[in-house]
Formats: C-alpha cells, sequence, structure tokens
C-alpha cells in the first residue's frame, strides 16, 4: 500500500527502498492518482529505465515499486503461476531492493503483480492487482495515429472498435477476439485490459481491489479503482461469452477455472490444468507456496510462513 | 403531389456568407456566399487552383476561413455557425448529419475492413449494437450502390475503382446524411464506371432527398447531377444559376471558354 | 372542356423578353436575337413560333423554359394559383416550377446512359408523387401510341435511332399533364403516322387545358396543331398573325 517513504530508507545494498528513487516514485503516484479518477484513461508518465528489457513487465514493476511499502506481502504471476522464471525474477528482485515478504498465496498477498492473468480467487478490498501491459492503446489498429486514436478517446468515438467485432462475426460467426479483449471502463473509456484471456474480463468488472495497469515502453499508466463497472464490449445478437473447456482441471478437479493444455509425451498425451497454480494449489489443500522471507524479516508479518 | 407540398415550405439548410481563404498572400476563394436549400445539389466548377477544392474544404469544416460565416441547420439548434461548434460537436455532424466522399476511396473507406463492415461503422458510430440488424443494413446499402451481395465479406482492395468509390457512397449514405460533400466523385474512374456511379448517385440524391454540394471539373457530371452550378474562377465565384442555364447560355467569357472547351462525342 | 376555361386564363406570359448573345471567345461579338418580345398564351392554346432559320425561335423557346437567361423582361406562369416570375425566382424554385407546371421537349434526348427507355419516360410523374405502378403504366401506353416496340422499353435508348429518341422524349414531354408545354420541333424526325400521334397528344393537351408553345417545321403539324403563329424574327419585329389556326390557313 502506498505509505509515505522518509528519502533515507535506502537499503544497506545501496538501493533505495524498492528501487525507484522517491521523486521518480511520486511522480509515479501523482499519474496513478490521476488514472484512478478516470478509469480507463491512460495518463502518460516519464518511464525509467529498469534493469530488465522492455516487454518483461516494466511498468508493472515501476508501478510495483511505487505503491509498495514494507509491510506489504508481494505476489507475482506470470500466465497464472507463480513459478516462471519472470514471476520469479520479478519477486527476487523486491525482496533484494525492498526486503518485503513474498507470497505465493492470493488470500495472502497485499500486492499482486500479473501478467496475462487475473487470479481465480477472488479480491478482496485492499488488495491491489498490478497489470503488466504491453500495449496500451486498444485503438492502436484502428487509427494509426496517436494524435486521432486520443481524439478518439476524447470524444468518445468508439465505432471502430465495433467494427473489429464485426469483422470477427462476419468472418468466423462469433467475436474470435479470446484475449486483449476490449473493455469499456465506467460508461466512458475504452481499455485494453493487457493480454489477459477474455476468461478474466468478468472479473474486472465491479472488482473490490483496485487495478492498475502499466506500460513502461509506451509510458503510460491506467486504471481501475474498485467497485467499477468493467463492461466487456458485444452485440445485442452476439453477447459476450467467456471460454469453456469440456476438462476439468486434471490436478484439483475445478471445472469453472482457466485451463491450460499440458502436453505430457511424444505420443499425443496431454491434460488440462489450472492455469492459476494457487488456486489449484489451494482446492488440492496442498500448501506448496510458502512465503519467501527476503534477507531481513524486519517488515514481515505473520500469516508470511505456513 | 405530397412530394410538392414538402417543398413548399422551404428553409435554408446551409448559409455561406463571405467566406474568404487566403494561404499567406495566396487567394483560396474570395468573399463567397449562397445558400442551400434542403434536397438540392450545387455543383462546383472551375479549373484546378480556382479554389473550388479549398471552398470544399471550409464548407466542410476541415479548414478555417479567414472571414464570413458557414451556418448550418441542425437537427437539434437551427442554423448554428459550424465555425462556433467545438471538435466534438463538428465530428458528430460529419459521421451523422454529413457525408464526405472523397476522390480517392483510399481517403474515405477502410480499405483492411470488409465492404460491410465499412457500411457498418457509423450506424456503430452512433450506437447500434445488433450485428444482424447492422449487417441487413449493409446488405441493402450494396443493394443500392449495386455490389454484388456475395462481396459483403472482402476487402475493399480486391474492388475495383468504381465499386470502392460506390462503397464509398454507401458508407456515407446509410446514416441518410442531410448534406452530403463531394470532391471530384468520379475523378480517377474510366468513363463506362463513370456512368454507372452517377446514376447510382443521382437515384440516391433524388430517392433520400439529399443535399450534395460537388466539386468537379467535369461538367458531364455537373450536368447529370447538379440542379444549380457555380463556376469558380482565381478563388471568386464568377457565374451561378440553373445548371442548364449556365451550361447552356454561358455570359462570363471564362464559363463561356470553359463550356466551349468540352469535347464533344 | 375548352369552353369552361376562362378566356382570360394566361398560364405563360413574356413581357418585354430582350436576349442577346456576346461571344467572349470570339471577340465580344453581339449578336441580338430579339427585343422586347410580348407573348401571351392561352389556356387551351397553341402557338406557333415562326419565322425563317436563325430567327431565334429556338432561343425565345429556351427562354420561356429558362433555360436561357433573357437580359429584360418577365416570363409570368401561373404556378400554384399565383403568377410567377421565372426569371426573378431562386433556382431550386425553377425547379420545381419546371417540375409541375412547364414542361419541355427538346430536339434531342439528353439522358444518363444505362437508364432504360421505360424507366425515362416514367421518371417525371414518379417525380411528382404519381405512384410507380401507375406511373410505368401510363410510360407503357405512351410508348405504345408511339409506336416504341415492347422489346426496346427495357433498353437505355442511347443506341435507339434518331426518331426513337425523339419519341422517347416526347413520351417523356407528355406524361405529366403539365399546364404549360414547350415543343421544340417534336415532329422533325418523324414519319407521317407518328406525326400524327403528336398532334393527337397536342390537341388532348389543349383539351385539358394546356398553355402550348411550339416550333413546328412541319407544314402539315403546323397546321393541324397551331392556334395561331407567333412570328420571331430580324428585324425585330413582330407581327400579329390570324389568331387561330382556321384564320391562319384561310
Amino acid at each position: 500500500m502506498i505509505q509515505v517513504m522518509s528519502s533515507n530508507t535506502e537499503t544497506s545494498k545501496g538501493y533505495n527502498f524498492a528501487y525507484l528513487d522517491e521523486q521518480t516514485k511520486r511522480m509515479i503516484r501523482r499519474a496513478l492518482l490521476k488514472a484512478l479518477s478516470i478509469p480507463g484513461y491512460q495518463v502518460p508518465f516519464g518511464a525509467r529505465e529498469m534493469p530488465l528489457p522492455c516487454g518483461w513487465g516494466t511498468g508493472g514493476i515501476q508501478v510495483t515499486a511505487s505503491v509498495i511499502g514494507p509491510a506489504d506481502r508481494l505476489k507475482v504471476i506470470d500466465q497464472g503461476a507463480d513459478d516462471t522464471t519472470n514471476a520469479i525474477s520479478i519477486r527476487r528482485f523486491f525482496k533484494k531492493v525492498a526486503q518485503i515478504v513474498t507470497t505465493e498465496k492470493v488470500d495472502e498477498a497485499t500486492v499482486i503483480q500479473t501478467r496475462h492473468r487475473v487470479p481465480e480467487t477472488a479480491l478482496i478490498e485492499g488488495q491491489i492487482l498490478v497489470y503488466q501491459v504491453p500495449q496500451p492503446e486498444p485503438l492502436r489498429g484502428i487509427a494509426p495515429r496517436q494524435i486521432e486514436s486520443r481524439k478518439l478517446h476524447a470524444y468518445a468515438e468508439y465505432g471502430a472498435m465495433q467494427v473489429t467485432l464485426y469483422e470477427d462475426v462476419a468472418r468466423f460467426g462469433y467475436i474470435a477476439r479470446i484475449y486483449e479483449y476490449p473493455v469499456m471502463v465506467n460508461g466512458r473509456h475504452l481499455m485494453s485490459p493487457s493480454p489477459i484471456p477474455k476468461f478474466d474480463n468478468p472479473k474486472m468488472q465491479n472488482n473490490p481491489a483496485i487495478q492498475l495497469f502499466g506500460s513502461g515502453t509506451e509510458k503510460r499508466i491506467y486504471a481501475v479503482p474498485p467497485y467499477t463497472s468493467v463492461r466487456s464490449l458485444d452485440f445485442d445478437d452476439h453477447p459476450f461469452e467467456v471460454q469453456k473447456w469440456k476438462q476439468s482441471c486434471a490436478f484439483c478437479g475445478s471445472g469453472t477455472s482457466y485451463l491450460d493444455e499440458v502436453i505430457t509425451d511424444d505420443r499425443g498425451g496431454r491434460m488440462f490444468v489450472c492455469s492459476d497454480t494457487d488456486y489449484c494449489a489451494k482446492r488440492r489443500g496442498a500448501q506448496p507456496g510458502t512465503s519467501e522471507v527476503a534477507g531481513s524479516p524486519a517488515g514481515a508479518t505473520a500469516g508470511s510462513s505456513s | 403531389m405530397t412530394a410538392a407540398a414538402k417543398v413548399a415550405t422551404r428553409r435554408i439548410l446551409l448559409d455561406v456568407r463571405g467566406v474568404s481563404k487566403s494561404y499567406g498572400g495566396q487567394v483560396g476563394c474570395l468573399d463567397v456566399s449562397f445558400a442551400l436549400y434542403p434536397g438540392e445539389v450545387l455543383g462546383i466548377v472551375g479549373e484546378s487552383g480556382s479554389g473550388k477544392s479549398t471552398l470544399l474544404a471550409c464548407l466542410a469544416g476541415r479548414l478555417a476561413p479567414d472571414t464570413g460565416s458557414i451556418a448550418y441547420d441542425t437537427k437539434e439548434r437551427g442554423l448554428v455557425d459550424i465555425l462556433s461548434l467545438s471538435e466534438p460537436e463538428r465530428r458528430r455532424l460529419a459521421r451523422t448529419d454529413w457525408g464526405i466522399v472523397h476522390q480517392n476511396p483510399r481517403d474515405g473507406i477502410r480499405m483492411d475492413v470488409s465492404a460491410g463492415g465499412n457500411i457498418g461503422e457509423r450506424p456503430m458510430s452512433i450506437g447500434a449494437r445488433h450485428y444482424g440488424k447492422i449487417r441487413a443494413e449493409a446488405h441493402e446499402w450494396l443493394n443500392k450502390v449495386e455490389i454484388d451481395l456475395a462481396r459483403t465479406d472482402d476487402k475493399p482492395r480486391t474492388f475495383s475503382g468504381g465499386m470502392q468509390q460506390r462503397l464509398q457512397i454507401a458508407r456515407n449514405l446509410v446514416t441518410r446524411p442531410r448534406l452530403v460533400f463531394m470532391d471530384e466523385p468520379t475523378g480517377g474512374l474510366d468513363v463506362s464506371v463513370q456512368a454507372k456511379l452517377l446514376d447510382v448517385l443521382r437515384g440516391l440524391v433524388h430517392e433520400l432527398g439529399i443535399a450534395a454540394i460537388i466539386v468537379t471539373h467535369d461538367l458531364a457530371v455537373v450536368r447529370l447531377l447538379a440542379d444549380r452550378l457555380m463556376v469558380m474562377q482565381r478563388g471568386r465565384v464568377i457565374e451561378e444559376g440553373l445548371t442548364d442555364q449556365v451550361l447552356d447560355d454561358p455570359h462570363q467569357p471564362y464559363t463561356q471558354l470553359l463550356v466551349s472547351s468540352v469535347l464533344q462525342v | 372542356m375548352p369552353a369552361r376555361m376562362n378566356t382570360k386564363d394566361i398560364p405563360l406570359q413574356a413581357r418585354g423578353l430582350t436576349k442577346r448573345f456576346i461571344l467572349h471567345t470570339q471577340g465580344g461579338t453581339e449578336i441580338p436575337v430579339f427585343d422586347g418580345i410580348d407573348l401571351k398564351v392561352a389556356s387551351a392554346e397553341c402557338v406557333c413560333l415562326h419565322g425563317p432559320s436563325g430567327a431565334g425561335k429556338s432561343t425565345l423557346l429556351r427562354s420561356l423554359y429558362a433555360n436561357y437567361k433573357p437580359d429584360a423582361g418577365k416570363i409570368l406562369v401561373q404556378h400554384d394559383g399565383s403568377m410567377v416570375d421565372l426569371l426573378a425566382v431562386e433556382p431550386w424554385e425553377v425547379i420545381e416550377i419546371r417540375r409541375r407546371t412547364i414542361g419541355y421537349v427538346s430536339q434531342f434526348l439528353h439522358v444518363i446512359p444505362r437508364v432504360p427507355a421505360l424507366n425515362i419516360v416514367a421518371a417525371p410523374a414518379i417525380m411528382n408523387g404519381v405512384d410507380a405502378d401507375t406511373a410505368y403504366s401510363a410510360a407503357r401506353t405512351l410508348l405504345s401510341r408511339l409506336r416504341i416496340p415492347e422489346r426496346l422499353w427495357s433498353l437505355a435508348p442511347a443506341t435507339f435511332s434518331g426518331g426513337e429518341q425523339q419519341r422517347v422524349n416526347i413520351a417523356r414531354g407528355f406524361i405529366v399533364e403539365y399546364p404549360v408545354l414547350l415543343l421544340d420541333e417534336p415532329t422533325a424526325s418523324l414519319d407521317d403516322a407518328n406525326r400524327l400521334t403528336v398532334v393527337e397528344l397536342i390537341d388532348e393537351a389543349k383539351v385539358r387545358g394546356a398553355a402550348i408553345v411550339g416550333i413546328f417545321h412541319d407544314g402539315g403539324v403546323r397546321e393541324a396543331a397551331a392556334d395561331r403563329l407567333f412570328e420571331v424574327g430580324q428585324p425585330l419585329v413582330q407581327k400579329r398573325l390570324p389568331n387561330t389556326a382556321a384564320e391562319a390557313a384561310a
């Protein structure tokens, strides 16, 4: 959560708390406040160079760094999993530069940085979900110039976006777009939900948590405040629908979660498992994801170990 | 005679007064005034550089004139100076009550969107959200402009120039605008294709009672489409009147030259 | 019918009509055509403009349609129950007057390519609010009367012979019961049978009260159709001619 940090919170390793300097965090927080006041509106910000390449979550990391405090517990997921390279690297990064406690459990986390998924477990008030966004502009394919796409947002001229859905129905008989499915936020701004599957779109609607979006490459921040309307575009006669699977999760038996297809051998063997590892583990009753406590456990709180 | 009754009380649709626009020392158009009535088709002819395109750009709100006023009879507020409208208001007007047909169809249609999608854009931009109805309307308009329904889902880049131009017209007229601006609508088309386009345009303009301003250097186009004609030279309107009057009995030296320069076939 | 018409009923009237051409492309040559012409055409009357070739008959006829702009004078037309000066009204009003009040049959057919003859003929009626079925049925009747073979009706007249085009043109001019009708050599390229039909059509128009001005080079048609001659010609002297065709023939 946002806490005022004094400027002398440098770590023993010579980094300022959470890597970014306080002026940068202040600038990003201002952008975040503006973004929260105008849900779905893309606020430009001065993205910094981060010690990882563009496209690996530089925007998300800068947002996380600006909102996280020593008492926070951070969860990072990539494609729903906590144990992928990108997720592990980012978690390790924050343990190092902020000495915070990390967790793999949604219920324990106060800040969750995500790439490609919204956790299956319902979020609650007080939690912050930070999305990594490669391309913030939903109108990019429609208005070739940014000056025009910003006008389209300003005047709420979104007919052309609807045309792309029309094209899908004309060609395939249904709206074929399955990820980065455009949403209308608060009945005003068209927004890209980042490359999450459309399966996750309904979770954004009326969510009690704060949802923040950061694109480092495009230098844009946008946000959905708690309990905000987030409607997926559709047609009256072709309503928005999420993906469904014939199978249930091979591990936990969930019939309602987002499933990944896993190839198990070279003879055509395959199975479907939850993409959200924390959710799957919780359903199985196992407890694989313990909190990892960084070097100094000063900020660690109860519940971080189990 | 119902049509006649409708015309009895005519009010001005577009009232243009003293519009001038220059580019530095270069004159674009000079002190142009006229009134356009609903359902009236006005042709503007003149050679390249005579100021007709500048005038059209001013009228369509794309260019701010240096002096003068352009009042349009809006549905909500009656006659309003379009120069006093905010940009979103003007853009809204341009995609609902107006149509703009560009000389090059590339400027007026989305080449990577199917014909049906092109026609559906304007309805969708003003809130149409029923796919079936949008598609039915697209079909109706493809019929009107004589494009085979089998091409509904094809991209315009696979169309001939004449088909592209007819698609552009359908895309513009689908919201039944009251005023359409056309810049050389037949420019760059084969003569045989022009005839079909003109025929389609004429039928639609009459059927829908659309007022239109057509800028062209092709006198045959205005003879066929325009009720009235303005002849421009060096930024000024030098002669105007009924189209057949101006073409058959031109008074100004330049108009006489223009009319006598047309090759007869 | 004519008997019931008010003799004071003058649907078309020209006053002080003056026209000259200035040819700027030919060194500003000025060609005076006529000066101060006064012409009254009564309801149910057919006036034949008469005079040598080049005398300005066509110019006068075109001026009456406001196709040419006279330099001075008035053209008063009864339109919607009041007299309107065709030379003083807005262009859209001229178009309205032409649509409902003044019919014009030109020497040549000017239409867009591609449109079938039947549609060309029916168009003026449809433009006047007649329902399509009635209009097409009337067009078929007229084309039959003017002996245009039925197989041609669905074709565009661009490929028709001169006489056929002219008859399509006549059918188009007579499909609406215009109160004023201007005919520019309607029978020029027609055979005798069709000439007779045109005379019949003119007579029928007169019976319903139309005021007609025409140019008829063919003496037979002139005698059969015209009630009186109106002399047009240099040196800009107008002669009053016998008031009826019968007197003229006498």
